[in-house]
């Protein structure tokens, strides 16, 4: 046995060991979020200002206020490439840092994770995309679809096309098609769309584009055919340039092509030039880089070289999003704290937090983001909050928006959503709980 | 020195036959499988058992499949990813219709319907060869997932068009589902990956390998010498499907939990077939090994710079996965155009002379 037999053990052991001391780190005063992000791949056009975004709101939370009462909060990246096997790895992997809550930016992902949710006490946070009936807080007390589903999304666009032609009952006989990304992220709207279809007495017709979308010309060669009143979108990565190139292309009239709030951000419409001008989108937030959180970002993040993307990049729609998605994040941890003291939260304590909570319009304007959302409020049955959708349109340059606050139609989406909660909590052996008991 | 077969003498048949004739191998492969099952269910975190002991079983399973229809049979097949959904779509089918059928018996009849579809898309192996063939199984392939895609039936009518695990036990242990421990998912995964590889080893030392390994060397002659081609290769077929079938079903309720068609495209079939050529073709041990580097490699690259306490951007990181992950695979196919398979051989046929080389 030589000295260098056993320098040669003790780094062997020390590497071996290496691993083992890593998850103790959570046990710090911070609270821990995983960033599940895609920045290669085809959906990386989408996934590189969304994850953005992320960064710099929680460096922001960390420099200017110091954290959430004094809790830092950490977190880490891990590339998924929208990929739903390398989504749930990068889960798992980072489940050994006890994270507090998790937000999948994936639908396919979010479906994985919902079973896990309960076993492992960690809160998913589906900002407006993710499966519609885990709305229904009664079934499922551990996902929160804040702002709003997709269902919701889908009862607004209709609306908004009622408000453009003139009243709700000037849609009997219209065409719509719905061009969707082939997954149970584009396939979400269509039972409302049918359902509104039935309602109001359009026609509808379901066109799907298969994963990654890059070959779209059969679809648009239909939808020339069909010759529709108006196209709905549901797209995601680089599916989205290519419809709207492919609806530029067949010269249809682009303000009358409507893209879901996945499928409307800058990288969306500049490649397809002069054809994306008049394009329109849902959104639930106002675009631009002009409210004072921006400032903030700039002045305590980039001024100290912590941040993320260019400061050009600051303000796209994507961008925006995910920060108001980090907002609501770091929200539910304080409204956690109101309650549970300002310590580091453990998951159920901010799924309390998350399911209490309340952005009021003067909250909205302490945290600079008055007039780019709306106040929120999140109860025990509805998971969804009361958002409220807009419609952006594109011109040229930059989204602008076009249209008021539009209320979904929660009248014959709710009683559908309660209808698919059942179904969808009973395929994991949940029971209802009674809200009237949680106070 | 030590693993040497001198002195060990076969006096019957059935020692001259077993899989592992020299004393050394058994020893090592009953102490290998026992401590498979005992190690990892007290020891593996969820982490490993989840993310790269599960996938890592259903995997080998799926280019045990394959390498008996391409490795053996020698029919090139990319329809790998459209047999595993039959396999998964029927399970969830069978298991959410017949609720109180014990999973086993549902996957393996969802086994059986993939092997009648393999038999099915395996016909116009009889005309077509090589290339042409493979094209043919693609068209499996994209038929299979866009048929799943279309018809709402095989989702039940779910909206989003996934299919969820249900919960089931199985000897009063929950296997399925959310519930389900990992520990129990790596068993009953393991004890179906041990139980086929028995099976796909024995198969190809016996009449119908043999048979297999003829119409791979040469067709003609082996139709001449009184091989029936139509048999044996619907059978190639209907077995290597029969395997895919129960990987796909094992892939939704023992890894995945829910899964959409996505889980089963054309990537998919190139990974399978990959692990295959990776691990050594017409090797029962080569799929285990191709299984292994292909699961295990990409794990390994993204935790490194984290090991080493480097913090690298998520994006170049996965690029340097990517690019160091294809380099291995193009060494390796190098260094051993025969697939890891046949390193173990080498080192086999070197121990057996060690310490004292020649």
């Amino acid at each position: 046995m030589t000295a260098r037999t056993i320098v040669v053990a003790a780094l062997t052991l020390l590497v071996a060991a290496g691993p083992l001391l890593a998850p103790a780190r959570a046990q710090d005063k911070s609270v821990f979020i995983p960033l599940l992000v895609y920045r290669t791949g085809p959906y990386a056009p989408n996934g590189i200002p969304s994850a953005n975004g992320f960064n710099d709101y929680f460096n922001l939370v960390n420099e200017r206020d110091g954290g959430v009462n004094g809790v830092k909060i950490a977190w880490e990246e891990c590339e998924t490439q929208y990929d739903t096997k390398q989504g749930v790895e990068c889960y798992e992997r980072l489940k050994a840092k006890s994270p507090v809550l998790v937000n999948p930016f994936s639908t396919g992902i979010t479906y994985q994770l919902i079973p896990k949710a309960p076993q492992d006490k960690v809160v998913i946070h589906s900002a407006g995309y993710g499966m519609t009936a885990s709305a229904d807080g009664r079934w499922f007390p551990w996902v929160f679809n804040v702002p709003m589903t997709y269902w919701s999304q889908a009862s607004a666009f209709v609306k908004y096309v009622g408000q453009q032609e003139g009243g709700l009952e000037k849609l009997k006989g219209k065409k719509i098609v719905h061009v969707f990304h082939n997954s149970p992220y584009g396939k979400e709207a269509n039972p409302t769309l049918e359902e509104l279809a039935k309602k109001y007495g359009f026609e509808l017709t379901l066109l799907a584009v298969d994963h990654p979308g890059q070959e779209q010309k059969s679809t648009w060669l239909q939808v020339r055919r069909i010759n529709p009143s108006w196209i709905y979108i549901s797209g995601w990565g680089v599916m989205n340039q290519v419809a709207v190139k492919e609806a530029a292309a067949i010269g249809f009239a682009m303000d009358h092509v409507v893209g879901n709030w996945w499928t409307g951000t800058e990288s969306d419409v500049v490649p397809a030039g002069e054809g994306a001008k008049g394009y329109k989108s849902m959104t639930f937030h106002a675009p631009g880089h002009g409210f004072k959180v921006h400032q903030d970002i700039l002045k305590y993040v980039y001024e100290k070289g912590k941040g993320a993307t260019k400061k050009e990049a600051v303000g796209e729609v994507l961008y925006n999003r995910t920060l108001i998605n980090a907002m609501l994040d770091v929200e539910a941890i304080r409204t956690a704290m109101t309650k549970f003291g300002n310590k580091p939260m453990t998951g159920e304590q901010v799924r309390w937090g998350m399911e209490n909570l309340n952005v009021t319009e003067k909250r909205l304007d302490e945290l600079g983001m008055k007039g780019m959302t709306r106040p929120l409020k999140v109860t025990c049955e509805n998971h969804e909050g009361n958002g409220l959708a807009l419609v952006q349109q594109w011109d040229g340059k930059q989204w602008k928006i076009v249209s008021d606050w539009i209320e979904p139609m929660r009248d014959v989406v709710r009683p559908k959503l309660e209808e698919a909660a059942v179904v969808e909590g009973k395929k994991l052996s949940y029971e209802m709980r009674d809200c009237a008991k949680e106070k | 020195m030590i693993y040497r077969e001198a002195g060990q003498f076969k006096t019957t048949y059935a020692s001259d036959q077993a899989i592992f004739p020299i004393v050394q191998d058994r020893v090592v492969v009953a102490l290998g499988v026992l401590a498979v099952f005992v190690l990892p269910t007290r020891f593996a975190n969820e982490y490993w058992l989840q993310a790269i002991l599960i996938p890592f079983l259903i995997y080998a399973l799926a280019a045990l499949g394959l390498n008996l229809l391409t490795g053996y049979a020698g029919q090139l097949s990319l329809g790998t990813g459209g047999f595993m959904a039959v396999g998964a779509y029927a399970a969830f089918k069978l298991s959410t219709a017949f609720p109180s059928l014990s999973i086993v018996i549902v996957f393996l009849l969802s086994g059986l319907i993939a092997a009648l579809v393999g038999v099915v898309f395996g016909i116009p192996s009889l005309r077509i060869k090589g290339f042409y063939l493979a094209v043919a199984t693609l068209a499996a392939q994209f038929f299979l997932i866009w048929l799943f895609n279309k018809v709402a039936w095989f989702v039940n009518y779910a909206p989003s068009g996934t299919i969820t695990a249900p919960s089931r036990t199985v000897l009063g242990v929950t296997v399925t589902g959310p519930t389900a421990s990992a520990a129990a998912r790596y068993v009953l995964a393991l004890v179906f990956v041990a139980v086929f590889a028995l099976i796909a080893k024995n198969l190809v030392r016996g009449r119908i390998g043999r048979s297999w390994m003829a119409i791979r060397d040469r067709d003609i002659a082996a139709e001449i010498i009184g091989v029936r081609p139509l048999r044996t290769k619907l059978l190639a077929f209907a077995i290597s499907s029969f395997y895919c079938g129960i990987a796909g079903a094992e892939l939704v309720f023992l890894y995945l939990g829910s899964a959409e068609t996505l889980a089963f495209d054309i990537g998919l079939s190139f990974l399978v077939l990959f692990m295959v050529i990776i691990g050594g073709l017409g090797s029962v041990l080569g799929s285990f090994l191709g299984a292994a580097f292909i699961v295990l490699v990409p794990i390994f690259l993204t935790n490194a710079p984290h090991v080493m306490g480097l913090s690298l951007p998520v994006a170049f990181q996965k690029q340097l996965e990517l690019m160091v992950f294809g380099g291995l695979i193009i060494f390796f196919l190098i260094v051993e155009p025969h697939g890891l398979a046949r390193l173990w051989q080498i080192t086999k046929e070197k121990l057996r002379l060690w310490p004292f080389p020649h």
